[in-house]
């Protein structure tokens, strides 16, 4: 006789934390949702039916009603009301609402004491390389308040030849707490150089390159930094055993998140 | 006389620091009775809701894109942007499209400015947008669309015939919004750099005219 319990038992077990695991998934959920629920404590709760200014108000949720997030954009929460109502409420408004354990909230753009706080940060930057127009991006990482790394990636778009370049820095930071604070920066990275075709006799070429810099960056608003720096590139040619000496000026715009 | 003098002092230093202590005593007790109700008073802690946000903008297009001298051709291409503010907005394009014979080229039959390959034009640019003008569009008497203008230009790098360029570009587009997550994008822009394909450089001006969608996350 073929016992059939015994070999029902792992399936079993395998059902029963299955169940579990999904039971957990529910209660995850339902947590979320309810994670999600905020008591309104202002007087009254403005919806807008799009996230902007200037869409017009539809709806005034009262003190005490409670209301569900749903998702944001910019500075805009879009809820829905306790009777099905869905509409957009500016950040600043959703400060005064209390999550239903009666804790306070926290919806507020970035401030200054986030910029201090930053750990990454995406940057867009403009200027001259040597007489060539540049376009430069990099994402930046914080170590600590005074050091920080960034990766760059440039393209120097000139008369002669376009020069596609990729850059690890080193920065440093003095004084970060400042309104303008200076910074040093010091690196490495490769540069191609691609001479017009309309040019006889020249051809493309990879090149190390190293550089020393300096600049300033300031905190402007929510989460954008203006800075400008000026480089000192040294490119490891090997012609004629010399190198080429570079000036790099640029200013640009990044924000951290 | 004056040991009994000092005897009397003594005695009041005594009382004194017996007082002092014992007052001492009085305020440790009190101490421990805020103490004692201390545990009572609920710490609160400020918490950010997790809510999904959804700044990014991603999509493709197709469009019209006339290349200075060398005709009007489709241009495909994907964009991403970051909205910063409901008023701004940053972006990524790339796009690709394949440039025609030039009138020289055609007029003389055999002769060729350029290679073949080289004919395919691929820009990027990076661009900051202010959305103006936001509003709703009605459809029929129970539908409303946020939508807006917005005006966008920017810098980047076109590679044709041959060689990258510094390209600037600037323009308007309309944004659309079906719902949360999804919109329709209509775009002109014009793309501006210099050639030198003649000998001469001369500035291009390259109209593009594009529709496409895009996704909110």
């Amino acid at each position: 006789m073929i016992n059939l319990a015994e070999p029902c038992r792992p399936p079993g077990n395998f059902v029963t934390r299955l169940l579990l695991l999904l039971s957990c998934a529910f209660t995850c959920v339902a947590q979320a949702a309810s994670e999600n629920r905020v008591i309104v404590v202002d007087p009254y709760l403005e919806l807008h039916t799009g996230p902007g200014r200037g869409y017009p108000i539809f709806h005034v949720v009262e003190r005490n009603e409670s209301v569900t997030l749903l998702r944001g954009k910019t500075d805009w929460i879009k809820l829905r009301t306790a009777d099905g109502k869905e509409g957009w409420a500016y950040r600043d408004q959703m400060e005064r609402t209390l999550a239903p354990s009666g804790e306070r909230l926290r919806f507020t753009a970035q401030t200054a004491e986030d910029y201090q706080r930053r750990r990454w940060e995406l940057g867009l930057l403009g200027g001259d390389y040597g007489g060539a127009a540049l376009i430069t991006i990099y994402a930046g990482y914080t170590f600590t308040p005074t050091l920080s790394a960034e990766f760059s990636a440039s393209q120097a778009l000139g008369d002669f030849s376009t020069a596609t370049m990729a850059h690890l820095n080193l920065l440093s930071h003095p004084f970060p707490t400042w309104r303008y604070s200076p910074f040093f920066t010091l690196g490495a990275g490769g540069v191609r150089t691609e001479p017009r075709v309309t040019l006889v006799q020249a051809r493309d070429r990879s090149d190390p390159t190293a550089h020393v810099g300096v600049g300033v960056r300031t905190y402007l608003t929510r989460r954008f930094i203006f800075r400008a720096e000026y480089k000192h590139h040294v490119v490891f040619t090997g012609i004629d055993e010399r190198n080429e000496d570079i000036d790099e000026w640029k200013a640009g715009f990044a924000f951290f998140f | 006389m004056e040991g009994g003098l000092r005897i009397l002092f003594l005695k009041r230093l005594l009382c004194g620091a017996v007082m002092v202590s014992g007052l001492s005593g009085v305020v440790r007790a009190a101490d421990d009775a805020v103490a004692a109700l201390d545990p009572a008073v609920e710490r609160r802690e400020v918490q950010t809701p997790r809510i999904d946000s959804e700044n990014f903008e991603l999509g493709l297009y197709a469009g019209l894109l006339s290349v200075e001298d060398f005709g009007a051709h489709a241009v495909f291409g994907v964009r991403l942007a970051y909205h910063l503010s409901e008023d701004f907005f940053v972006e990524a394009a790339y796009g690709q499209s394949d440039a025609g014979l030039t009138s020289f080229e055609r007029l003389s039959g055999a002769a060729r400015l350029i290679e073949e390959e080289e004919r395919t034009m691929r820009f990027y640019n990076l661009s900051l947008g202010v959305n103006v003008l936001p509003g709703e569009a009605f459809l029929g008497a129970r539908r409303a669309y946020a939508n807006a203008l917005y005006l966008i230009g920017g810098a980047g790098s076109t590679d044709f015939a041959g060689d990258e360029r510094f390209t600037f570009n600037f323009g308007a587009g309309y944004r659309l919004l079906f719902n949360d997550w999804l919109a329709l994008r209509l775009d002109v822009r014009d793309h501006v750099f210099d050639m030198d394909l003649l000998g001469v450089d001369e500035t291009t001006h390259n109209l593009e005219v594009s529709g496409g969608v895009t996704v909110f996350f």
